[in-house]
């Protein structure tokens, strides 16, 4: 009751714009999901195992990782034993509360990039094939352009078809320098390329591009690990975030991208992507919970703002706003 | 990460039932929880799962697997035919239209891999039916999609239809199907732009696309790695636009592929094609017995024999059988199976379909070197004609002689000569066997790697 209250408190304060944008995002996502739960506690007058196995479902179908479910059903079960709660309804409140707990995660933790005060930030988007990394790649250079910083591109995707020019485009149209080498040339001398033209031209951030590439495929990956330390090399310690591009749609194989993905190259942050659809989601819960990567940024739509930071407690609350202002009511 | 299969699920159910006589209806349910947690697992749509596990149950109490003596393998026979016979027969086939040209419109959502899939169906219709395709590019709104798709037909010498981003897709697509009639193409395949099922704008765009090009074929391209929310994508789509098949791609990573049955079972149209890769031609028909396995966590073995069918010439295999009984295998006949067996694609792929092979340990996080098998051909290859058929005149100066030539070091040349030694030992013993249980002979042609490429 009284935790509602305060998530709600927290977040009107916050600009109602941003609230709106994730709510407007988030509206297919909330109303199956919280629907559900609410259905689910409506219809059982006992909290038994038919119960919990359907609660277990309504997570499933948001695409939270197995693993994840079944450690939270675990806890609830614990909870609601010792708690001695027979009515379901009570469990309401408890299932939210520890789905937020894991959103929230360490207290402090804030999705901010980690940008450089001087010199030169170097971010570099890792991700499986059409998550939307240069997309969000566009988004964000747009993004830093307007806070007026000087932002570099690197066109470190070098064999897909058409992909370089994917991101000249979106240069051209934020208005920012894209370095590139031909198609199929090896992208970390791309990246060479790119961190010393970025550092010539005095920029404050470089955003290198990668291809998409599936996470079981070693060799790509030993690719992958290699541009970084080209990187880590021509920039004293850049990357100063690895972002992993998500997609929202993706169910538990999201889980294994970013536990291969961090291996070969400790990323720092996940972007979630097309959150715009009915998709959840919610496997970044499980992301957080089994390996600790926060999500710092998710893409709402198409246009060139579409892109926010991510906010633990906007997004509970976009899941759960009906339950909400249940509440206020009663 | 605990991704097990059906097979192993089972196992710890079966563990506790063993010994007990007799199973009960109690046991079959518990076995049945462990079929509904391996296919959540697989991101199988949970309603699907539902009416799955309602139905194997009903067929598991009623006698079939209550009787059997070995429940447990029984339970995964019936799982697997049902969700093969869930996933329909195999329907590979495109239509052709007795008007020319035949109209294919690729539809799906951003990044499922359009784009790509419309290259390599061209590239199919091309090979197979010996068609000449014309590609349309009517995505004009991702930033250089059109560009992608000029690229891929530069590549396939393919002609691509293209209005600039400035015209609508629908003028694109009329346009393009009376250069088709001009041109005598007999297929127009239009690559619209990836949109959100609810995003009704786009959607009515693709209606009137649909009206003006009347399609002989809308395929949906879905990306296999896609989670619970399939079922929703898929039935909007067929609900809005009628699909007539589906193509799942990115299954050449390591994704169970569960939205293949969500989508099959809500949609009720076909899965024709699969995507293995970012190549041209990485497109397969799709193969519900195959996917079935894949989905259970049960390995692709006939995907392995095929592949070993098509790669492994049979007389070749048979002499090396004859050389293997009579032990007069050399090294030069070794290199000549290496290469076989290379033929058939990357290690860790086939090792991936191979039935167990996810359970021994670390074999998931393994990684095969390739360059290893590299050097042991170049080992091989620096040997003199005489060195490979008796390896034993190989003192320590040729040794050091072949380290040399093959860029490698002389303990690397000492593992491989052991090896093969202990190869030849084993293949003495085999055949030992084999004369004293006679037959059993054609079994044994198989790949036995002398070393271990896995350090």
């Amino acid at each position: 009751m009284s935790f509602f209250k305060k998530l709600k408190e927290k977040i009107t304060k916050q600009t109602d714009a941003v609230t709106e944008k994730f709510k407007d995002g988030l509206t297919k996502t909330r109303d199956s999901f919280s629907g559900r739960v609410n259905d689910l506690v409506a219809r059982y007058r006992k909290v038994d195992e038919d119960f919990f196995e359907e609660l277990e479902e309504i997570l499933i179908q948001a695409d939270v990782g197995f693993e994840t479910v079944m450690e939270l059903i675990e806890e609830l079960k614990m909870e609601v034993k010792r708690q001695n709660i027979q009515d379901p309804a009570e469990v309401q409140g408890v299932i939210s509360e520890k789905l937020v707990e894991i959103y929230q995660g360490g207290e402090d933790e804030t999705s901010r990039l980690n940008i450089q005060a001087e010199g030169l930030t170097v971010l570099l988007f890792v991700g499986v094939n059409g998550v939307g990394k240069t997309t969000t790649i566009g988004k964000l250079a747009h993004k830093f352009k307007v806070e007026g910083k000087k932002v570099v591109l690197a066109a470190g995707d070098t064999f897909r078809a058409g992909a370089i020019e994917q991101l000249e485009v979106w240069g051209e149209r934020v208005g920012v320098d894209v370095i590139k080498q031909g198609a199929g040339s090896d992208p970390a001398a791309v990246m060479f390329d790119a961190v010393q033209a970025a550092k010539s031209r005095n920029a404050d951030i470089l955003i290198c591009d990668t291809a998409g590439r599936l996470q079981n495929k070693v060799n790509l990956m030993k690719e992958l690990e290699k541009v970084k330390r080209v990187i880590e090399r021509e920039v004293p310690n850049a990357p100063h975030e690895v972002l992993l591009v998500l997609d929202a749609t993706t169910g538990q194989n999201a889980l294994i991208q970013a536990k291969t993905f961090k291996e070969a190259t400790n990323v720092s942050g996940i972007v979630l992507t097309k959150l715009d659809g009915t998709a959840k989601g919610g496997i970044v819960l499980a992301i957080r919970n089994e390996l600790g990567i926060p999500v710092k940024f998710v893409g709402l739509g198409e246009k060139m703002d579409d892109l926010q930071e991510f906010d633990a407690e906007q997004y509970v609350y976009g899941l759960f706003a009906d339950l909400v202002e249940k509440e206020e009511i009663e | 990460m605990a991704f097990e299969g059906l097979a192993d699920r089972l196992q710890s159910t079966m563990q506790k039932i063993r010994g007990k006589g007799k199973v009960s209806e109690a046991d079959v349910k518990e076995m049945m929880r462990e079929v509904r947690l391996a296919l959540l697992e697989a991101d199988v749509n949970f309603k699907v799962v539902k009416e799955f596990v309602k139905k194997v149950s009903e067929r598991a109490v009623g006698q079939e697997v209550l009787k059997s003596l070995t429940p447990g393998q029984q339970v995964i026979k019936v799982v697997k035919e049902e969700l093969t016979n869930l996933m329909g027969g195999e329907e590979s086939k495109i239509a052709v239209s007795n008007r020319p040209p035949t109209v294919i419109m690729m539809v799906g959502l951003q990044g499922a891999g359009k784009t790509t899939t419309t290259g390599k169906l061209a590239n199919l219709l091309r090979k197979k039916y010996n068609r000449t395709p014309l590609l349309v590019a009517a995505d004009i709104y991702r930033p250089a999609a059109i560009k992608q798709l000029e690229t891929l037909g530069k590549q396939l010498d393919m002609p691509v239809f293209s209005l600039g981003d400035q015209v609508s897709p629908v003028e694109i697509a009329k346009q393009a199907i009376a250069k088709a009639k001009e041109d005598h193409h007999d297929y127009v395949l239009i690559d619209t732009a990836g949109r959100l099922h609810v995003d009704e704008a786009l959607m009515g765009e693709l209606k009137e696309i649909k009206e003006l090009a009347n399609p002989n074929e809308i395929f949906l391209v879905v990306d296999a790695m896609t989670g619970q929310d399939a079922v929703n994508v898929a039935a909007s789509f067929n609900e809005q636009l009628g699909l007539t098949g589906v193509v799942l791609t990115k299954l050449d990573g390591d994704t169970r592929g569960g939205a293949a049955l969500s989508i099959r079972s809500v949609t009720n149209t076909p899965i024709k094609f699969i995507g293995l890769g970012e190549k041209l031609d990485a497109l397969e028909s799709f193969h519900p017995e195959r996917m079935a396995s894949r989905i259970l966590g049960m390995g692709d073995v006939l995907t392995l024999i095929e592949k070993a069918q098509e790669n492994v010439d049979e007389e070749k295999a048979r002499e090396m059988e004859k050389k293997m009984r009579t032990a007069s295998f050399t090294l030069d006949d070794f290199l000549e199976q290496l290469g076989q067996v290379r033929n058939m694609g990357p290690l860790d792929e086939l090792l991936k379909m191979m039935p167990g092979a996810n359970k021994i340990k670390g074999l998931n996080n393994m990684q095969i070197d390739e360059k290893q098998i590299t050097h042991v051909e170049a080992i091989i290859q620096s040997m003199t004609k005489e060195e490979k058929i008796h390896p034993e005149i190989i003192t320590a100066g040729r040794r050091k002689r072949i380290a040399k030539g093959s860029g490698t070091s002389v303990p690397e040349v000492n593992r491989l000569l052991k090896q093969f030694e202990d190869m030849k030992k084993m293949m003495k013993q085999m055949t030992g066997m084999q004369q004293k249980g006679k037959k059993k002979g054609k079994k044994k042609g198989g790949f036995n790697l002398p070393f271990n490429p896995f350090q």
